[in-house]
């Protein structure tokens, strides 16, 4: 599912819900995965106009879990370690970005090469 | 052009927010509700969040930079009817909402605005130990 | 080999039921012998009439779907009822005797025999594994269902008073039990419009700086909401603790008991507990 504007952040955000719906996810952990979801979107909005999204539904033995993919062909970012430390932050946001995004999901996975964009997977299992 | 309502009521505004507010909608709530606050001159401003499902810190941003700007107009802004899961989000999340008060429905807050105004009113008056409201 | 098993499963049954029986571990008690018998028969059944010359090597072929169901079931069933690993696992290591015994029993060459034996010992060892690993499962899901339970059961949110709220915290808080906490207390502000919670660790072994953030975060969201929080039950090695690990609790009211909490609550809502003046005047009648 592609976000490039401003307007597609909401449907998205509804997307991903239905996926949680579907899986039975509780609501405590709907809302951390759709609010870490909107945060990286946002991201990728203001620092790479843009990317393409992945849904999916995944499983862990018994357990289900939805892992969702960010990938865009932004400028990257250098210096992984460093974005992911609390109160980093290049734009003006809050500075809570990353870490603060890693906190709300299961697992959470970046890889970034400068100059050619940044992948983010992360998953939220229905069982922590 | 699709707006989120403001209420006058009494000596305070009321916004309801009942849709996921999109980046735009939320800048354009801003910016009606600090004109609207300068216009009728109103001590108090009531958010009601409760049917919001999601609260990021875009979302975040919005709700403390409008506790900002009325206190700057002499405004409290109260954030009433969180839900439970966005509170526990927001604290993981690391969103501590700087600058606005919190009260759980509508008529607590209200109650908790009428009491920070008072006490605004009563510094300088007399002292009255009538006045304290029951 | 198939095919003379396969003439004489009702010899086959009647020996493993024999082996059953005479087991001293036979658990009479949780299944009767008729019932044992049924299933017995129905596994016989199912393996006998499946088995051929050509999946006697593989134990996950698809002819044997019957047979993995119905050792599934059983032994969950087993778990559940509370029958050791030894003794369901001897239920199926019986059979492998009888149908070994069987195979012993036909005239036919040593090294074909063995050959025989091999097989199908390797074919009922798969059996025997799959056994456990279910029974395994069956008994985790019992202790996943416990676990759950004493979650629930020890957060409860008591309504102390109109408007306060207190919840007594029993054993080590971790971040699981935290988000249970957390989602319990501000469920009930809710439902019940409490302006106060009252969150009493006295139950809680010990503090460290994760359980502090988790009281942090838990007194954080309360405030979100519009509610005040208070930690009280604070014993005097907690707050050694606390001092001596640098965590800083400055920002949260605490109180040392309940009963300190109660009085804060009562004053922040402005409410007054007194004794009341009846009784003095009772005792004064009296004289």
């Amino acid at each position: 599912m592609p976000v490039y504007r401003e307007q597609d952040v909401i449907p998205y955000r509804s997307r991903v819900r239905e996926y949680a719906v579907k899986i039975k996810m509780g609501l405590v952990s709907q809302t951390k995965l759709i609010t870490a979801a909107s945060e990286i979107v946002r991201n990728m909005l203001k620092y790479a106009n843009g990317g393409e999204t992945i849904i999916e539904i995944v499983s862990r033995g018994r357990d289900n879990g939805i892992r969702l993919t960010f990938d865009d062909k932004g400028p990257g970012i250098a210096d992984i370690p460093k974005a992911m430390k609390d109160g980093f932050s290049t734009g003006r946001s809050l500075g809570l970005g990353l870490p603060g995004t890693k906190r709300l999901v299961s697992e959470f996975d970046i890889k970034s090469e400068p100059g050619s964009g940044t992948t983010i997977t992360i998953i939220m299992w229905i069982n922590g | 052009m699709e707006r989120i309502p403001i209420l006058k009521l009494g000596a305070f505004l009321l916004v309801t927010i009942q849709i996921d507010l999109y980046d735009r909608l939320a800048l354009h709530l801003e910016e009606d509700l600090v004109a609207m606050v300068e216009k009728k001159s109103v001590k108090g401003v009531l958010i009601d969040i409760s049917a919001v499902g999601i609260v990021d810190s875009f979302m975040g941003r919005i709700l403390g930079n409008i506790g900002s700007m009325c206190k700057l107009l002499d405004a409290e802004t109260v954030v009433v009817g969180m839900q439970p899961a966005v509170a526990i989000t927001l604290v993981e999340l690391g969103l501590p909402l700087k600058g606005v008060y919190t009260a759980l429905n509508v008529d607590k807050g209200m109650e908790l605005l009428r009491s920070k105004i008072e006490i605004e009113d009563t510094i300088g008056d007399d002292y009255d130990d009538d006045t304290s409201p029951n | 080999m198939a095919h003379t098993l396969n003439n004489k499963k009702s010899e086959i049954l009647e020996l493993w039921m024999k082996n059953q029986l005479a087991d001293s571990g036979l658990r009479d008690d949780l299944i009767s012998n008729k019932d044992l018998r049924v299933q017995s028969e129905e596994l016989v059944n199912a393996l006998i009439t499946n088995l051929n010359d050509n999946n006697i090597n593989n134990s996950q072929s698809p002819d044997f779907d019957k047979v993995t169901e119905l050792l599934g079931g059983i032994s969950i069933s087993r778990a559940r009822q509370g029958f050791s690993p030894r003794e369901t696992g001897n239920f199926i290591l019986t059979l492998k005797e009888a149908l070994l015994e069987i195979l012993r029993q036909e005239p036919s060459d040593v090294n074909v025999l063995f050959e025989e034996s091999l097989k199908l010992s390797r074919l009922l060892d798969n059996f025997t594994i799959l056994t456990f690993e279910t029974f395994i499962k069956g008994r985790e899901e019992v202790i996943l269902r416990q676990t759950d339970e004493i979650t629930d059961i020890s957060t409860p949110v008591i309504k102390v008073w109109d408007g306060i709220l207190a919840m007594p915290i029993i054993g080590t808080l971790d971040s699981a039990r935290t988000q249970v906490v957390m989602e319990n207390l501000l469920q009930k502000i809710v439902e019940t419009g409490s302006s106060i919670a009252i969150l009493d660790i006295s139950g809680v072994p010990a503090v460290d700086s994760l359980v502090a953030q988790h009281l942090l975060k838990t007194v954080s969201a309360t405030r979100l909401m519009g509610a005040d929080c208070i930690i009280s039950g604070i014993r005097p090695e907690i707050a050694q603790t606390i001092v001596h690990l640098g965590i800083d609790l400055s920002q949260i009211i605490t109180k040392a008991s309940l009963a300190g909490a109660l009085q804060y609550a009562f004053k922040s809502l402005r409410l007054e507990v007194k004794r009341s003046a009846l009784e003095v005047n009772g005792i004064a009648n009296i004289q």
